[in-house]
């Protein structure tokens, strides 16, 4: 492993990384169903342009998910990265923890008996589904003498994440406009998100971005294992609380805005491990930067694959990521956690 | 000194107290488990548009009613739907459980490695893109299931096959798989979407007979053998090295079990669908309940309750007939749960 990497080397990574997203962000605004020249689009984004179509597709569309695209990147690599630090558990993800099946639940019932169609109305249905599944998945993990232990959360979560699949998939088995809706929902996709939406979920995500990088140092306590990490001075059930907490808002929104994208918070915090070693001080800045970087080159691919139509961001990460991951983990001796 | 002494000279007759009491835990448990399933087994053929009592079923089962009217209701019509939950909860909950044991992780469920999922991509693949029915469909997701667990085989396979990285590229086939599914269906005319999402959600008892045949001949060959194994299955739990050094050939056992754990969610995934969460709470429970010892056994038989009992309530309970693999999560998940927090405050959890 790189322990030995010396803080200057994972810093000029860090800025590199930055460098690339940078240019993956450029290329978001760039590239779309509508071809339009560069000069064309530096014109929209100066506002010098004459031609007001242009105009409306750079500034309206193509740059509101844009910025959504880093914003939910980042949320999903980072709440990746803390799911995994505080289960210890390699495997654990928002899936299947069961934030996602909450998120899913909720929307599901929304469409069915409240008939919302709206995707602004999704994104606080969502919100609550995450919120409420963290909240069932950690009290029941906690009972007993010694809390929420990595095992317990990771049954609990499985549990919930089930049950809540159960209520998913009871509505859309009775109810055929629910999943008519669903279907699309739960792709996961950047696409038709503007303004409106963005607004809805930016301050949880600042929020929740703010909390999760503050967490690297307790992350680094809890790697050690229970009795050292309460050795150590560590209150860990207070310690693991908040990091869950960062987790269900970064995740809850990052759901509300998109849909369930799953890879990108498996894949991303294992990378990020591969380059910087165990240390989370590092981990979760490399999470924060690859994250959205990996989710808006998916995004820009989806929307030239299959041109003029589109392909959703959900389909591109689980078609490309899968090779991507499965050569990391077969190449690479991946830390067990 | 005397003390310590005296604890000593004790020491062996407390610890084979406490084998003996744990050997009599598990025994207890497992016949428990047993009359359980059993009697949801029963309820399952006594219950529906006409009711027969349970002392005339159990005659009828083993062809001591004379009654032809009872018969025909036990055996033609309602004892298809109860094989297929009894054989089908018995595969998942035994071939959950090896996967758990033999990759040593809680979430090694076949519904989360991919092993489902190469069921659902060949299944959906045959809905909506052939219109296939029937058994065309339990082919492919048979085909599916044995691809999805070869593939994973050989992608992990680096010198050998360590549980962790089974698992992960276990992980990342899955989301690769299920996205072509989810991709599949958001492009599918929505009646089709709606026939594939019913047979994602998996229900029993739509299956026909030879299919079923196939899941009972597998289950008389496989469970037996997995049984035999346990001594092999508890070293390998130890992790690679100990069960080396107690003379166990690691990685020819490894494959066996998993060829084993495979083959019995392939057979039962091509009768009834991916039916959800049974595989991965079955093992969990039988533990929670007995203690390590026994529990292939015991978690086949907490499969097929969770699985009869599921069926029951979607069949019977419900104003609408729904699916039988709505419910298995909605059953099994509460009683994790519920297993999980009690135990946990009793201080055994771990």
């Amino acid at each position: 492993m790189a322990l030995g990497r010396s803080n200057g080397a994972l810093a000029a990574g860090l800025a590199a990384l930055l460098t690339c997203l940078l240019f993956v962000c450029a290329l978001s605004v760039a590239v779309g169903s509508r071809s339009i020249d560069l000069s064309g689009v530096i014109e929209a984004l100066t506002g010098s342009g004459v031609d007001s179509t242009e105009q409306t597709v750079v500034r309206d569309v193509r740059v509101p998910r844009t910025l959504l695209g880093l914003l939910v990147g980042a949320a999903l690599g980072l709440s990746g990265a803390l799911l995994q630090g505080v289960t210890r558990n390699p495997l654990a993800d928002p899936s299947i923890m069961g934030l996602s099946a909450g998120a899913a639940a909720f929307v599901v019932l929304g469409i069915s008996f409240l008939g919302i169609t709206e995707l602004s109305g999704y994104v606080w249905l969502a919100f609550a589904g995450t919120v409420v599944a963290a909240l069932l998945v950690y009290a029941v993990a906690s009972f007993g003498r010694e809390g929420a232990t990595p095992v317990k959360l990771a049954l609990a979560g499985a549990a919930v994440a089930a049950g809540l699949w159960s209520v998913t998939s009871g509505i859309v088995m009775t109810d055929v406009d629910a999943l008519d809706q669903i279907r699309f929902w739960q792709l996961g996709s950047l696409a038709g998100r503007n303004m409106p939406v963005l607004e809805q979920v930016a301050p949880f995500l600042a929020v929740g971005l703010a909390l999760a990088l503050l967490c690297g140092r307790a992350l680094n306590g809890l790697a050690l294992g229970d009795h050292t990490a309460r050795a150590l001075g560590q209150r860990i059930q207070l310690t693991r609380l908040g990091i869950l907490a960062a987790v269900t808002i970064l995740c809850g929104a990052a759901t509300a805005a998109c849909g369930p994208i799953v890879f990108v918070g498996l894949v991303v915090p294992h990378a990020a491990r591969t380059i910087c070693g165990p240390d989370y001080r590092w981990i979760l800045p490399y999470s924060l930067v690859l994250a959205p970087a990996i989710l808006l080159a998916a995004d820009v691919l989806g929307r030239v694959v299959v041109a003029p139509g589109e392909l959703e961001v959900g389909v591109v990460l689980g078609v490309l990521g899968a090779p991507f991951f499965i050569a990391l983990v077969r190449y690479r001796s991946l830390a067990e956690l | 000194m005397n003390t310590y002494a005296a604890t000593l000279e004790r020491a062996p007759a407390a610890l084979r107290r406490l084998r003996v009491h744990r050997r009599r835990r598990a025994v207890l448990g497992t016949a428990l488990l047993g009359a359980v399933a059993f009697a949801l087994f029963v309820a399952t053929l006594t219950v529906g548009t006409t009711y027969v009592p349970p002392l005339d079923v159990i005659a009828s089962v083993f062809g001591l009613s004379g009654d032809p009217g009872v018969n025909f209701i036990v055996h033609e019509l309602r004892m298809p739907t109860a094989a297929a939950a009894l054989c089908v909860g018995i595969a998942l909950g035994v071939g959950g459980t090896l996967f758990q044991q033999v990759l040593r992780n809680p979430l090694a469920a076949p519904e989360l490695i991919g092993i489902s999922a190469g069921a659902s991509l060949t299944a959906i693949a045959g809905i909506v893109l052939f219109a296939w029915g029937g058994p065309a469909i339990s082919l492919a997701a048979l085909l599916g299931a044995f691809g999805g667990g070869g593939l994973i085989y050989a992608l992990a396979w680096r010198g050998g096959v360590s549980g962790y990285r089974l698992i992960l590229v276990g992980i990342g086939i899955t989301e690769f798989l299920l996205a072509l599914v989810a991709y599949l269906v958001a492009r599918a005319d929505i009646r089709d979407a709606r026939e594939a999402m019913h047979w994602l959600v998996g229900s029993i008892g739509q299956s026909g007979t030879g299919e079923l045949l196939a899941l009972a001949c597998a289950l008389a060959l496989l469970v037996p053998l997995a049984l035999g194994l346990g001594r092999t299955l508890r070293a390998l739990e130890l992790g690679d090295d100990p069960a080396r050094a107690v003379g166990v050939r690691v990685e020819g056992a490894r494959l066996g079990l998993l060829a084993i754990a495979v083959a019995l969610v392939a057979f039962a995934t091509a009768v009834a669908g991916p039916i959800a969460f049974v595989a991965l709470v079955a093992g969990p429970i039988a533990q929670r309940l007995l203690g390590a010892q026994g529990t292939a056994l015991a978690a086949g038989l907490v499969g097929a309750s969770i699985v009869l009992a599921s069926d029951l309530v979607a069949a019977q309970a419900l104003p609408v007939a729904l699916p039988t693999g709505v419910l298995t999560g909605a059953i099994g998940a509460p009683y994790l749960l519920w297993v999980l927090a009690t135990i946990n405050r009793e201080g055994r959890g771990g």
